[in-house]
C-alpha cells in the first residue's frame, strides 16, 4: 500500500505542476522565448462577450448565383443558335429556368445542339404546337450543387479578403453548413463599417447609357425592351441632402468588376472629392479598350451593387487598363470602396441573420463581475465546508483549489474559449464540486457512528459514496454534452466549463482527498479524524 | 455541524398525496399559463433585435421612447436594465422584416441626434432573424426534453440492471416525473417574475435537469442498500429511512449550490443575472421533487401491482 500511496501523491503533484505551467501564459501574459520553445504557450481564449467584438451569421443567397448562371448560360444559348443560323422566336428567363421557343422545322436541330454544346441544360418538357416547339431547360441537379457549394466557397473566400484588408486581428471566419457563412470579429471597434464592408455584394458593371429614349417616359410606361432604370445619387440643388437621379441604361453588361486587379483611393483636386481608380490585368485592359473604343461620345454608365456611380462620356478609345469611379463620397467612403473592389465581389448577395456584438467595456464590467462572484461564491463554499466538517471541510478545502486549478488548465491547453457563463460554469462547479465530499464524509460520519475505526469508516466512506458520486456527474456531464450540441457561442463556453469541472471533479474531490487520507494511514498518523 | 441529527424519522411519504395534488396544481397552471400568456420570448427566439445602451446622467424612458418615435421606431419596447444608479437600458424592437443589421444603427443614430453621440454608448447589440429565432426555439425545446428523457433512461438502465428491470423502470419514471415539474415550476417563476427566455434560459433548464436528478439518484441508490439491509420493512418504510439518511446531504449540496448562485446573482451582473436566478429556482425545485414527487411516484407504481 505505502508505495501506491506514493505513486498517488507523485501523480498529484505532477498534475499539479504540469497545470501550472499551462497556466503560466495566461496570467504572466508575455512569456520568454526560451517558455515557448519547450513549454505550452496557449492562454485561455476569452469569448466576445468578454473581450468585446462582432458575431455574424450570413446567409448567401445561393439561388441568386444559379439565377446569374442561368443567364449567362441563357446569353451564350442564344449565341450559338444565332451562329448556327437556328431561328428562334423567343429565348428567355424565368427564375432558374429557361424558355425557348422554335419553330417545328428546327427543333431537332435545336435539340441537337442542346444535346451536344450544353451537357449541363436538361429539358424539363418540351411541347410541340401548331406555331412551333416549346423547350422549358434547367441545369441538372449536379450542376446546381456545384454552383451554389461555388457560391458559398467564393462568398467565404471574398469575405475573408476583405476582412484582412480591414485590418483585424484573429477573425474567424468559416462556413457552416448548407448556406451560411459565420464571422467572428473579435475586439472590432466599429462593428457598423465592418458589416458594411462584409455585406456588400460588389457587383461592379459597365453599361451604355441609352440616349434613344427618354428617362421620364421610361418612368411613367415601363422601360422600353432591352433597358432598365437605374439610380445614382447626386448631391441636392442648393447643396441639401442627396438627390435620387434615374438613368436608363442598356440592360446588357459590357464588363463586369472581374478583371480589377487592384483599387486604389486617389485624392480628388480641386471641387472634387477623391475618387477611386481601378486597375485592370491584361484581358480586361484589352476589353475595356475595345468597349471605349467602339463607343466613343456615348455614355458609359457605372453601376456598383446597381446603384450608378456615374456615367462620363467617353471621349476616346481608353487603352492602358485604367479606369475611375468618381462619385460624391468621402475619404473613408472611397477607401471602404476601395476594398471591396480589390476584394472582388461576391458571388451572391448575402444577408445578416444573426448578430451580437458586445462592446469592450460591457466585457470588462462581464470579466471583473465574473471575477467577484467567483471570489465571494468560493470563499462562501469554503467557510461553509470548514465550519460544517472541520478537519474534513479542509481537505475538501484544498481539493477545491486543486480542482480550479486544473479546470483553468485544460481550458488552456485545449485552447477553450472562456465567455460569461463559462465563468458562471466555473463558480457553478465550485459550488457542486463540494458534492462529492459531502457524501464522502455523510458516510463517514454514519460509520463511524457504527462504531467502526477511522481507517475502517474511511474505506467504507469512499467505497459506499463512489456509486451515487459517479452516478450524479455523469448525468450532469450528459446535459452538458446535451447543451454543448445544442448550444452557440457563450453558451457553449458554459457547456464547456460544465463538462469539464466535472472531470475535474472526479479527479480531486475523490482520487485526490482519498490519496490524502491514505497517505495519513500510511503513515500512522490516522488516530481520528475530524469530520 | 450537523444540519439534520441522525436518526431523524420524517414521515415524508405521508404528505404524498397532498404533495402531489399540489405540484399537479401547481404545473398545470404554469402549462395553462403557457398557452394564455404564452413565454415572453427574448430576442434568441423571437427574432428581432435588441439594443443595450448605457447613459452617463439619468435618463428616463419616456425621454428615450421620445427620441426613437422620431424616427420611426416607436414600437420598440424599452427596460431599464441593472440598478438605478447605471443608467442602463434595453431596447427591443421585434420588428423583423427588412435589413436585421441596420436596425441596430438606426437606434443609435437617434439616441445620438437626441442625447448628443458622447453621452451615451452601446454595450451590446443582438439581432437574430425569424428564420434562425424558430430554428433555436425548436432546437432549445427538444434539447430540454431530450435531456430529460436521457435522464430517465440512465436511472433505468442503471438500477434496472441490479434491482430487476420493471423496478428500474419505476424508478426512471419518477425521476422523468420529478425533471418534469422542475423544469416547468423554473419556466413559471421565470414568467411570473417577468424575465425573457433566451439560450441562457435553456441552458439554465439544461443544467437544472441534470443537477435534480442527482437527488433523485442518491435517494433511489439508498432505496437500493436499504432494501437489502432491512428486508423486512414495507417499501413506504424504506423509502421514507432512505430518505431521511440522505436528507442532510441533499440539503447541504443543494445549499453550497445555492450559495455561488447567490454570489452570482448579486454580484455577476445583469447578463447573468437571469441565468443564476433560473438555477436558483429550479435546483430548489429539485430537492422538492426528489423528496415529494419521485419517491411517491415510485411508491403510488408499486403499489398498484
Amino acid at each position: 500500500m505505502q508505495r501506491g500511496v506514493v505513486v498517488r501523491i507523485v501523480i498529484v503533484m505532477g498534475l499539479a505542476l504540469a497545470a501550472l505551467i499551462y497556466l503560466t501564459p495566461t496570467f504572466v501574459g508575455e512569456v520568454p522565448s526560451w517558455w515557448s520553445d519547450f513549454l505550452p504557450a496557449e492562454r485561455i481564449h476569452l469569448g466576445l462577450d468578454l473581450q468585446g467584438g462582432s458575431h455574424l451569421i450570413l446567409e448567401v443567397k445561393a439561388d441568386k448565383a444559379v439565377e446569374n448562371t442561368v443567364e449567362r448560360v441563357k446569353a451564350d444559348l442564344g449565341n450559338l443558335l444565332k451562329e448556327k443560323g437556328i431561328s428562334y422566336s423567343e429565348l428567355a428567363r424565368k427564375g432558374i429556368e429557361i424558355r425557348l421557343k422554335v419553330p417545328a422545322a428546327t427543333g431537332d436541330k435545336a435539340r441537337g445542339l442542346l444535346k451536344s454544346e450544353f451537357p449541363g441544360l436538361v429539358v424539363v418538357s418540351s411541347r410541340a404546337g401548331g406555331e412551333g416547339e416549346e423547350f422549358v431547360l434547367a441545369m441538372d441537379q449536379r450542376e446546381l450543387r456545384s454552383i451554389r457549394d461555388y457560391a458559398l466557397d467564393q462568398s467565404l473566400e471574398t469575405i475573408r479578403n476583405r476582412i484582412d484588408q480591414f485590418g483585424v486581428s484573429e477573425p474567424i471566419i468559416q462556413r457552416r453548413g448548407q448556406q451560411d457563412i459565420l464571422v467572428q470579429l473579435p475586439g472590432i471597434q466599429d462593428p457598423e463599417r465592418a458589416k458594411e464592408i462584409i455585406g456588400k455584394t460588389a457587383l461592379l458593371e459597365f453599361k451604355l447609357l441609352d440616349e434613344t429614349h427618354n428617362v421620364e417616359e421610361a418612368l411613367r410606361s415601363g422601360p422600353p425592351p432591352g433597358t432598365e432604370v437605374l439610380y445614382g445619387y447626386a448631391a441636392g440643388r442648393n447643396g441639401a441632402g442627396t438627390e435620387r437621379v434615374p438613368y436608363l441604361l442598356e440592360a446588357r453588361t459590357l464588363m463586369t468588376g472581374e478583371y480589377i486587379t487592384d483599387a486604389r483611393v486617389r485624392p480628388g483636386s480641386g471641387l472634387e472629392g477623391p475618387y477611386v481608380e481601378l486597375i485592370l490585368n491584361s484581358s480586361g485592359a484589352r476589353l475595356f479598350e475595345r468597349i471605349t473604343g467602339e463607343n466613343v461620345k456615348r455614355r458609359l454608365a457605372i453601376v456598383l451593387d446597381n446603384r450608378v456611380y456615374s456615367a462620363p462620356v467617353i471621349q476616346e478609345r481608353i487603352g492602358g487598363g485604367r479606369a475611375s469611379i468618381t462619385g460624391s463620397f468621402d475619404m473613408k467612403e472611397a477607401r471602404d470602396l476601395a476594398i471591396v473592389l480589390r476584394a472582388g465581389a461576391l458571388p451572391a448577395p448575402v444577408e445578416i441573420v444573426e448578430e451580437r456584438t458586445v462592446g469592450p467595456s460591457l466585457g470588462r464590467d462581464s470579466i471583473r463581475q465574473g471575477v467577484i462572484s467567483f471570489i465571494v461564491g468560493g470563499s462562501l463554499v469554503i467557510v461553509f465546508m470548514i465550519a460544517y466538517y472541520k478537519g474534513a471541510g479542509l481537505v475538501a478545502d484544498l481539493a477545491l483549489v486543486f480542482n480550479v486549478l486544473f479546470l483553468l488548465a485544460v481550458l488552456a491547453g485545449f485552447q477553450a474559449v472562456l465567455t460569461l457563463p463559462g465563468i458562471a460554469g466555473i463558480v457553478l462547479t465550485m459550488g457542486m464540486a463540494v458534492d462529492a465530499n459531502v457524501l464522502v464524509n455523510e458516510r463517514i460520519r454514519e460509520e463511524l457512528r457504527a462504531g467502526r475505526s477511522p481507517r475502517a469508516a474511511i474505506e467504507a466512506g469512499y467505497e459506499r459514496a463512489l456509486p451515487a458520486i459517479l452516478d450524479s456527474n455523469i448525468t450532469t456531464f450528459l446535459s452538458g454534452v446535451i447543451l454543448f450540441q445544442f448550444g452557440t457561442g457563450p453558451v457553449k463556453g458554459f457547456a464547456v466549463t460544465l463538462c469539464v469541472g466535472i472531470v475535474t471533479t472526479v479527479l480531486t474531490a475523490v482520487y485526490l482527498t482519498r490519496t490524502y487520507y491514505d497517505w495519513r494511514i500510511v503513515m500512522r498518523k490516522l488516530t481520528r479524524i475530524s469530520v | 455541524m450537523e444540519i439534520i441529527k441522525p436518526g431523524t424519522q420524517i414521515p415524508f411519504t405521508r404528505y404524498r398525496h397532498i404533495a402531489i395534488i399540489l405540484s399537479t396544481v401547481a404545473n398545470l397552471a404554469v402549462l395553462l399559463l403557457l398557452f394564455t400568456k404564452g413565454p415572453n420570448l427574448g430576442v434568441d427566439f423571437a427574432g428581432g433585435t435588441m439594443v443595450h445602451v448605457k447613459f452617463q446622467e439619468r435618463v428616463t424612458i419616456p425621454e428615450i421612447r421620445q427620441a426613437l418615435t422620431s424616427s420611426g421606431l416607436a414600437d420598440s419596447v424599452i427596460q431599464d436594465f441593472g440598478q438605478d444608479t447605471t443608467h442602463e437600458f434595453l431596447i427591443r424592437l421585434e420588428k423583423t422584416s427588412g435589413e436585421l443589421g441596420i436596425i441596430g444603427e438606426q437606434i443609435r443614430k437617434s439616441l445620438a441626434e437626441k442625447f448628443g453621440p458622447d453621452r451615451f454608448e452601446v454595450r451590446r447589440v443582438e439581432s437574430v432573424g425569424p428564420k434562425v429565432g424558430k430554428d433555436l426555439r425548436q432546437r432549445g425545446t427538444w434539447s430540454v426534453i431530450a435531456a430529460t428523457i436521457m435522464m430517465g433512461v440512465y436511472i433505468w438502465a442503471r438500477f434496472g440492471y441490479s434491482f430487476g428491470a420493471r423496478f428500474g423502470f419505476h424508478f426512471g419514471l419518477g425521476a422523468v416525473i420529478a425533471l418534469i415539474h422542475d423544469v416547468l415550476i423554473t419556466t413559471g417563476v421565470l414568467l411570473l417574475a417577468g424575465y425573457e427566455f433566451d439560450l441562457t434560459f435553456v441552458a439554465a433548464l439544461l443544467t437544472i435537469v441534470g443537477f435534480s436528478v442527482n437527488d433523485t439518484v442518491v435517494v433511489c441508490d439508498r432505496i437500493r442498500e436499504n432494501m437489502r439491509k432491512i428486508r423486512r420493512a414495507s417499501l413506504e418504510t424504506i423509502i421514507n429511512t432512505s430518505i431521511n439518511e440522505t436528507l442532510s446531504r441533499t440539503i447541504l449540496t443543494t445549499g453550497t449550490a445555492i450559495l455561488v448562485l447567490l454570489a452570482l446573482f448579486t454580484l455577476g451582473g445583469g447578463v447573468i443575472r437571469p441565468f443564476a436566478f433560473a438555477l436558483l429556482v429550479g435546483f430548489c425545485s429539485g430537492v422538492y421533487s426528489t423528496i415529494f414527487i419521485a419517491s411517491p411516484v415510485i411508491l403510488l407504481w408499486e403499489k398498484q401491482k
